[in-house]
């Protein structure tokens, strides 16, 4: 046993929901309810690779028509100028304020798509039982946990704009399907990585220097 | 703080001063924290627990503040904006509507949710539970709210839609009138509330109250 030890090797669990540490044998793994919350008991999350990996693989591929399509259509005086993704953080840095663009380029395409290779990543080293930079690991899972939500963003943009800009003829925002389809992503991506489990990084074979 | 590992001998009884890191199932002892500590997994560097500097009451007089900042902020309009002497503005609910209307319907569902129905009930379920939670009581239905409060987890934005304003005052004022109304001073009121709440242990207040005995 190493020096810390972990809650199978002392036949105990800790409630996912709750945190209650209760003693328990792998025989009873999902069968057992937590005796303070009432949450069933699993030493992992359920089916956490299958569900991670098909969630993720679904957000990718709403990725694609999210940055292809226009998000946005701007028409003014018969004027007619649809904006995607990239197009609305380049047009906001010429024009308006470049830290401003900064902010919406992290939000809206650097986060999804660190949450891509970080999940991605955590889940292939995982598998393998690798035990290179596991505290690192953990600490990237955190941070896609903590950033996740903020690529929110350019749809709140999309949907208070189009909510303001109605002068009419002189000037209309209207949602184009491009926001939905980010929208998805960024939900779909938000239950993958709610359904990756943290602790499988640390299973598999301990590291000498561990 | 003193985080050596417990021995294997543990029996039940001794369950209770024990934590688990939830991010890499490691057992530790636990120990006592004082106002403002927090504990950290040895291994992973996983928050254990945390000890909040406010107590009980003090965070029901905050969250009937958010109550009020929450209704302001959802009632009155957000931003205005001019064009030709022609005003618009637009509250969060003009904003749903709006979706919903221009064939976005599932970004509407979305703002929905995340901006006004999940946003309330966690304001409403922590009033709740931190009602009784001053006299050290579990409130009726203790348990059930308790997890779905954890279950809600990330799935309210209102501090997303804050910036998500900004961006678009800034995008809107290259082409139109720009003038502040009283509901973006509510949501940067309320801003301020969720960042104190966000640095609260809520799973304390299983230890902290005790089932009445009836």
């Amino acid at each position: 046993m190493s020096a810390w030890p972990r809650a199978a090797e002392l036949g105990l669990i800790g409630c996912h929901v709750c945190g209650q540490v209760c003693g328990m044998t792998d025989a009873d793994d999902g069968t057992l309810a937590c005796p303070r919350c009432g949450s069933t008991l699993h030493r992992r999350k359920p089916a956490a690779y299958a569900r991670c990996w098909a969630l993720l693989i679904a957000a990718f591929l709403m990725y694609i028509p999210a940055n292809i399509l226009p998000i946005m259509r701007t028409a003014s005086l018969g004027d007619i100028d649809d904006n995607t993704i990239l197009s609305g953080v380049v047009e906001l840095w010429v024009k308006g304020s470049p830290g401003l663009a900064v902010i919406v380029f992290c939000a809206s395409i650097v986060v999804p798509m660190l949450k891509f290779l970080a999940l991605g990543t955590l889940l292939i080293s995982s598998r393998r039982g690798s035990s290179w930079a596991r505290r690192q690991r953990t600490q990237l899972y955190r941070l896609v946990e903590l950033i996740g939500y903020w690529s929110m963003l350019d749809v709140f943009v999309v949907a208070l704009l189009t909510a303001l800009v109605r002068f009419g003829y002189f000037s209309l925002v209207e949602p184009l399907p491009g926001v939905v389809f980010f929208g998805l992503t960024v939900v779909l991506t938000m239950f993958a990585s709610m359904c990756f489990d943290p602790r499988l990084i640390w299973d598999g074979k301990e590291d000498s220097d561990d | 703080m003193d985080l050596s590992p417990p021995d294997a001998t543990t029996d039940a009884t001794a369950a209770q001063s024990l934590l688990i890191c939830e991010h890499c199932d490691t057992v530790h002892r636990r120990c006592p924290l004082a106002k403002g500590e927090l504990a950290e997994c040895a291994r992973c560097g996983a928050v254990l627990e945390r000890c909040r500097g406010l107590g009980a009451n003090t965070l029901l007089a905050l969250i009937l503040t958010a109550l009020l900042v929450f209704a302001q902020a959802t009632l009155w309009p957000i931003v205005t904006l001019g064009l030709n002497g022609q005003h618009v503005d637009a509250t969060l609910w003009d904003v749903i509507h709006t979706m919903w209307t221009d064939h976005s319907q599932v970004v509407a569902v979305l703002a929905a949710l995340t901006l006004f129905v999940f946003p309330l009930c966690k304001i409403f379920m922590l009033g709740w539970l931190l009602l009784y939670a001053r006299s050290g009581r579990r409130a009726p239905g203790f348990r059930l709210l308790m997890v779905t409060l954890h279950r809600l987890g990330p799935w309210t934005m209102s501090e997303v839609f804050v910036l998500g304003a900004l961006v678009s005052i800034v995008k809107a004022h290259l082409y139109f009138d720009v003038q502040p109304d009283p509901g973006i001073y509510a949501y940067a009121a309320l801003m301020l509330l969720i960042t104190i709440f966000a640095g609260v242990d809520l799973t304390r207040l299983w230890d902290e109250t005790r089932e009445e005995s009836p």
